[in-house]
C-alpha cells in the first residue's frame, strides 16, 4: 500500500481568514477553507451536486449548531466540512479531503 | 331569471351594498343595476382631505368600471332617480330612464346642510361633500387670501384643514361654545381648540351668523349676532348633514319627524322590497352619519335579501381622527349622560393631552371617553366599552401615563371572539386569530388575508395585539433573532453596531453572539457596518462576510460566471461610452442584455476575466453599479423637461444627482428610485423604494413602493418639496430604513410592518418626533463621504486581484463552462443540450 502523497496548492497567506479558494490538484477541484476560529481548514469538492457548478469555495462558512458548514453561494444549502453531508438535502454529500498546512502551505491528499 | 337589485347612489355604503352583494357565494342569481348623480363611481369621502395632500380623484376611488363590468354589475352615472313607480316595480330618472327592480335599495346618502343665512349663495359660499366641491373650493381659494369654516365639527374641522392646506388664513365659526361639540367634553374640546390654535386657526366660537354682505377688504363680511364680524374671500359651509331623502319623501315612503327614511331591523322601508341604508336612513329615529354602520346596514340589506338573518341593531359612535394633525378620538357616552355614571380624568398642560373616562355608578363598566393629543388606548377603550368588559381593579391606569412602560396591553387576550377590531372591514379578532393559526405571522400577513387595518388604519395597534398574543397562545416563539448566532433582531444588531462603535463581526460576536456566525449573519453584519461606517467591503476585517454576489462585486450566474453591470447614472449615457461596453462585450463574448433599472449587463464573465474587463470600463469612466449588492441600485429617469413637451421639472438631473448621492448606500435589501418630471409617471417612480415625481409646485415624494414579487403602490408622503427638502427627507427616511429594518426586508415591507405606519415615518421625518432627525442626515452624509468605487479600489491592489481567479494554483479555466449560440449572443448550454453535444461555442481567454 503506498501512502497518499500530501500535495503543496498554495500559500497559506493566500487563504484569508473565513474565505475560501478553489485548487486545481489531480484534475480535482477543491474548495479550501480557512477559520480563524478554530485556527483549522478545510478541503472539500468544489462541484456544488445542487446548483451543479463548480462554485462552493466562494461561499460563505461558519457554524450551524456544532457542525462547520459552508453555505452554496448558488442556492444557501448548507455542506458539513467535516463529512461532506448536505444538512438540507442529506441524499447528497461531497467528497472531503484531508488537508494541513506545513512551513507556510496548504497541502492536501487525494 | 335573475332578480333585478337596483341600488339608487353609488356613495361608499352603496358601492359597499354592491361589493357585499356581487361578492356573495349566490351572487349569480342577482343583477345589479346602480345609478349615481355623480359623474364618478364611489370614492373615499373619509379621505376626502387627502385630495389636497395631492391625491387624486383616482386615489380615493373604491371601485372602477373594470371592476364592476367584470362583475356584471351594471352603472349609469350622472343620472339622477327621480321617482318610483311602486305598482310595476320601476324607477324613473330625470333622463326619463326605466328601470324595473325586484328589490330597490336607497343609498342617497345625505348633503351638507347650509343654514338659512341671507347672502349664503355667493359664488365663493360652498360646500365640502364631494370631489366636485373640492374642485370648486380649489379654485376658489386660488382667488382667495382668507377662509371661514362655518361649523367647528368633525367635518367642519377636515374642511378647515383644506384650507390651510390650501394656504389661505383660516377662521372656524361655530355656534357652540366648542370645538367638536357632539363627541367632546368641555374638556376635550378646550384642549383641541388650543392645539388648533397653536397651529394658526383662529376659531371663533359662540357666533350665529346673521347674514353674509359685500366686505371691504375681503370679498365678503359675515355679520354676528353679537354685534362683531368677520371679513372673509370664501365660505365653507359645514354645519352637519341632512338625510338626502328627497325621492322617498315624494314616494310617500314612511320618513321620520324631522327627515330620513324610516328602516326596521333589516333595513326595510315602509314601501314593500325597498331598503334604506346609509346616511339617508333612520333607525329607531336615529341617523347615523358614519360610514362603519352604513356598511353594517350593507350588510344587513344583503343579508336579508340572500336570506340570511343579520339584523342592524344600532351602531357603535365612537370615532378615533386626526385633525389638523391633532389626535382626537370620542368613544360611547362621551358626555357622561347615564344617570349616576362617574367621571376620572386626566389633563396635562405641558404635553397637551387630556383623557377622561366615564364608568358606571358602581365603577364596574367603561361607559365612554373621550381622547385628545393622544388616543394610543382607543383600541383598548373601545373594546372595552362596546363589549361590556370589567374595568382593571383601578380605573386610573386606562388614562394615567404608564411610568414602566407595560402600560395597558391588557386587554385583548380578554376580547370574545366576536370583538370587532376592524370597523373599516368589519374583522373580527376571531378572524384575525383564524389567519394566525393559518399560518399568518407577520402585520402584512394579517392585512393581505383579512384586509384588517387596511382602511383607516386606526385599529393597527390593536390588530398587531390581537396576532402577537395569539402567536403567544400558539405558543410560537415570536423571536426575531437574526439566527442561532446572535439573540437580537437585525435592528438591535444595527443599535448595538451603531451606539458602541463596532467596526467588525469579530467584535460583535465575541461581544455579543456566539459560534461561528453563518451565511445568514455575516452578510447582515457585513451590511450594517458598510452603511455606518462604509468601509471597502473586500478588506481582510470583512471579506469573509460577503454573501455570493459581494465578495467577488459581481452578480453570480448559475454556471459560477458572473455578470457585470456598471453604473448609468439616471440611465443617461454618451455614445462614446456605450461604444465601451459593446467593444467589452464583443472582446470577452459577453451576453447583453438592457435591464429594468436602465442599465446595460453584460454576462457570462469568469472570475478571472473580472479584473480586465473592468479595467478597461474603470479607464472609460466606469463605476461599479453595485447591482450585487443589497444597496442602492438604479435610479430610472424618463427625459424630462429638457426634451419632453410635458416635462414640468428635471428629471435627469435630479436622478442623477439622486444616484451619485446614494450610489453604493448598503441597506436591509436593495433600493430602486424612479424620478418622474411630470405626472405621466412614464418613470414609473410609485413602483420604486423612493418615487419623485414633479409637479408646478416642486418635487412629491413617495415612499415604500415596489415591483416585483409583492407590488406595492408607494404612498404619496410629501407634496411641492424643493430639492433640498427633497434629499433631506430622502436621507432621512433611508437611513431611518438601514436603522430598524428587518434582513431582507424591502422597504415596502419595513412601512408595513412599522407600528404606526405611514403617518409615524412622518412624524419622525417631517415632524422629528424621536429627535433623531439631524443624526440621521449627518450618518447618511457620513456615508456619502466614505464612498469610493469598489472595483477602482480593487484593480488597483494586487494583493486583492489574487483571489479573482478559478484556481490558485492553474491558470486553467472551469471546464464545466458550456455556452451555446442563441440570437447571435451566447447562453449557457441546457443540460439536455450537453448530453446531446451540441456544437459548444468558444470561450474568450
Amino acid at each position: 500500500m503506498s501512502e497518499k502523497m500530501w500535495i503543496s496548492v498554495c500559500e497559506y497567506q493566500d487563504l484569508l481568514p473565513d474565505t475560501g479558494l478553489c485548487a486545481l490538484v489531480n484534475k480535482q477541484q477543491i474548495a479550501l477553507f480557512n477559520s480563524r476560529r478554530l485556527n483549522e481548514v478545510f478541503a472539500v469538492s468544489n462541484f456544488d451536486p445542487i446548483g451543479e457548478a463548480n462554485v462552493l469555495s466562494r461561499g460563505i462558512i461558519g457554524s450551524i449548531g456544532d457542525e462547520v458548514v459552508v453555505a452554496s453561494p448558488l442556492y444557501k444549502q448548507h455542506f458539513n466540512l467535516r463529512t461532506g453531508e448536505c444538512l438540507e438535502k442529506p441524499e447528497h454529500t461531497i467528497p472531503v479531503y484531508p488537508v494541513r498546512v506545513e512551513d507556510g502551505l496548504v497541502q492536501v491528499q487525494i | 331569471m335573475k332578480q333585478r337589485i337596483v341600488v339608487v347612489g353609488n356613495g361608499m355604503v352603496g358601492h359597499k351594498f354592491i361589493d357585499n352583494l356581487v361578492s356573495h357565494a349566490d351572487a349569480e342569481k342577482y343583477h345589479v343595476i346602480t345609478f349615481s348623480e355623480e359623474p364618478r363611481l364611489a370614492y373615499d369621502r373619509v379621505q376626502l382631505s387627502k385630495y389636497f395632500s395631492g391625491s387624486t380623484a383616482e386615489d380615493l376611488a373604491l371601485t372602477t368600471s373594470g371592476y364592476y363590468d367584470e362583475k356584471n354589475v351594471e352603472f349609469i352615472l350622472k343620472d339622477k332617480v327621480v321617482d318610483i313607480d311602486f305598482e310595476n316595480k320601476e324607477v324613473i330618472t330625470a333622463s326619463g330612464r326605466r328601470e324595473a327592480y325586484d328589490k330597490l335599495i336607497l343609498a342617497t346618502g345625505s348633503f351638507p346642510f347650509v343654514p338659512p343665512i341671507a347672502g349664503n349663495n355667493g359664488e365663493h359660499c360652498l360646500v365640502y361633500r364631494t370631489i366636485e366641491d373640492l374642485e370648486a373650493i380649489t379654485y376658489s381659494a386660488a382667488r382667495s387670501k382668507v377662509g371661514v369654516v362655518v361649523g367647528g365639527g368633525l367635518l367642519g374641522l377636515e374642511a378647515a384643514a383644506a384650507l390651510k392646506a390650501s394656504g389661505l388664513e383660516t377662521h372656524v365659526v361655530e355656534f357652540a361654545p366648542r370645538l367638536m361639540a357632539v363627541q367632546l367634553d368641555e374638556g376635550g374640546g378646550k384642549l383641541l381648540r388650543r392645539k388648533i390654535e397653536a397651529l394658526g386657526v383662529k376659531i371663533h366660537t359662540q357666533k350665529a351668523t346673521t347674514e353674509i354682505v359685500a366686505g371691504t377688504e375681503a370679498r365678503y363680511r359675515m355679520n354676528f349676532a353679537d354685534g362683531s364680524h368677520l371679513e372673509t374671500d370664501m365660505i365653507l359651509f359645514s354645519a352637519g348633514i341632512r338625510p338626502q331623502d328627497e325621492l322617498a319623501r315624494k314616494c310617500g315612503i314612511v320618513m321620520g319627524e324631522r327627515g330620513g327614511i324610516t328602516i326596521d331591523n333589516n333595513c326595510l322601508t315602509s314601501a314593500k322590497d325597498v331598503y334604506a341604508i346609509g346616511e339617508c336612513a333612520l333607525w329607531q329615529n336615529r341617523i347615523y352619519g358614519l360610514v362603519a354602520p352604513g356598511y353594517q346596514m350593507a350588510k344587513v340589506a344583503v343579508s336579508h335579501i340572500t336570506g340570511g338573518a343579520e339584523q342592524f341593531t344600532g351602531a357603535d359612535m365612537s370615532t378615533k381622527l386626526k385633525l389638523l394633525g391633532v389626535d382626537v378620538a370620542s368613544i360611547g357616552d362621551a358626555h357622561g349622560n347615564t344617570p349616576g355614571s362617574l367621571s376620572y380624568t386626566y389633563s396635562n398642560d405641558v404635553e397637551e393631552v387630556y383623557k377622561r373616562i366615564i364608568v358606571s355608578a358602581d365603577n364596574t363598566k367603561l361607559l365612554g371617553a373621550v381622547l385628545v393629543g393622544e388616543v394610543e388606548a382607543y383600541g383598548t377603550l373601545q373594546q372595552m366599552c362596546v363589549n361590556g368588559m370589567d374595568l382593571p381593579d383601578d380605573p386610573n391606569c386606562l388614562i394615567l401615563p404608564s411610568v414602566d412602560g407595560a402600560g395597558m396591553a391588557m386587554g385583548v387576550v380578554a376580547l370574545p371572539d366576536t370583538a370587532q377590531i376592524c370597523s373599516c372591514f368589519d374583522v373580527t379578532k376571531g378572524a384575525i386569530c383564524c389567519a394566525v393559526q393559518n399560518g399568518a405571522g407577520t402585520m402584512g400577513d394579517i392585512k393581505a388575508i383579512t384586509k384588517a387595518s387596511t382602511g383607516c388604519g386606526g385599529c393597527a395597534v390593536l390588530t398587531k395585539q390581537v396576532m402577537d398574543a395569539e402567536l403567544i397562545k400558539l405558543g410560537v416563539e415570536v423571536s426575531n433573532h437574526i439566527c442561532e448566532h446572535f439573540p437580537h433582531s437585525r435592528h438591535e444588531l444595527a443599535d448595538i453596531v451603531r451606539i458602541k462603535k463596532i467596526k467588525t463581526f469579530d467584535e460583535l460576536l465575541d461581544g455579543h453572539g456566539h459560534g461561528l456566525g453563518c451565511d445568514i449573519c455575516k452578510p447582515a453584519t457585513a451590511s450594517i457596518l458598510a452603511a455606518f461606517w462604509n468601509e471597502y467591503v473586500l478588506d481582510e476585517k470583512h471579506i469573509g462576510l460577503q454573501d455570493t454576489n459581494d465578495i467577488f462585486l459581481g452578480n453570480m450566474q448559475k454556471d459560477g460566471t458572473y455578470s457585470i453591470v456598471p453604473r448609468v447614472a439616471g440611465g443617461e449615457i454618451t455614445p462614446e461610452k456605450l461604444i465601451v461596453l459593446g467593444q467589452v462585450a464583443k472582446e470577452y463574448k459577453l451576453y447583453t442584455k438592457i435591464t429594468g433599472g436602465q442599465r446595460i449587463d453584460l454576462f457570462g464573465a469568469q472570475l478571472h476575466q473580472l479584473p480586465a474587463i473592468w479595467k478597461v470600463l474603470v479607464d472609460a469612466g466606469f463605476e461599479t453599479g453595485h447591482a450585487y449588492g443589497k444597496s442602492l441600485r438604479t435610479v430610472k429617469s424618463c427625459v424630462g423637461s429638457t426634451w419632453c413637451r410635458y416635462g414640468v421639472l428635471d428629471s435627469v438631473s435630479m436622478a442623477i444627482t439622486l444616484e451619485n448621492r446614494y450610489k453604493g448606500v448598503r441597506a436591509p435589501h436593495k433600493i430602486k428610485f424612479g424620478v418622474s418630471g411630470c405626472t405621466r409617471e412614464c418613470a414609473e417612480a410609485q413602483s420604486k423604494d423612493f418615487g419623485v415625481i414633479a409637479t408646478e409646485n416642486g418635487w412629491n415624494l413617495f415612499v415604500c413602493g415596489n415591483g416585483g414579487m409583492r407590488p406595492r403602490h408607494a404612498d404619496l408622503f410629501a407634496t411641492g418639496l424643493d430639492d433640498a427638502t427633497l434629499i433631506k427627507y430622502i436621507d432621512r427616511v433611508m437611513m431611518f430604513y438601514i436603522r430598524t429594518g428587518d434582513r431582507l426586508q424591502r422597504t415596502s415591507v419595513w412601512l408595513e410592518n412599522l407600528e404606526g405606519g405611514l403617518a409615524y415615518l412622518k412624524k419622525v421625518v417631517i415632524e422629528d418626533k424621536l429627535s433623531i432627525a439631524e443624526e440621521l442626515e449627518a450618518q447618511m452624509q457620513y456615508n456619502i463621504d466614505q464612498y469610493q468605487c469598489e472595483w477602482k479600489t480593487t484593480i488597483e491592489n494586487p494583493e486583492r486581484l489574487k483571489r479573482f481567479k478559478h484556481f490558485i494554483n492553474s491558470d486553467e479555466r472551469d471546464d464545466n463552462l458550456a455556452y451555446v449560440a442563441e440570437r447571435g449572443q451566447v447562453r449557457p448550454a441546457f443540460k439536455s443540450e450537453r448530453e446531446s453535444r451540441i456544437e459548444l461555442v468558444e470561450l474568450a481567454d
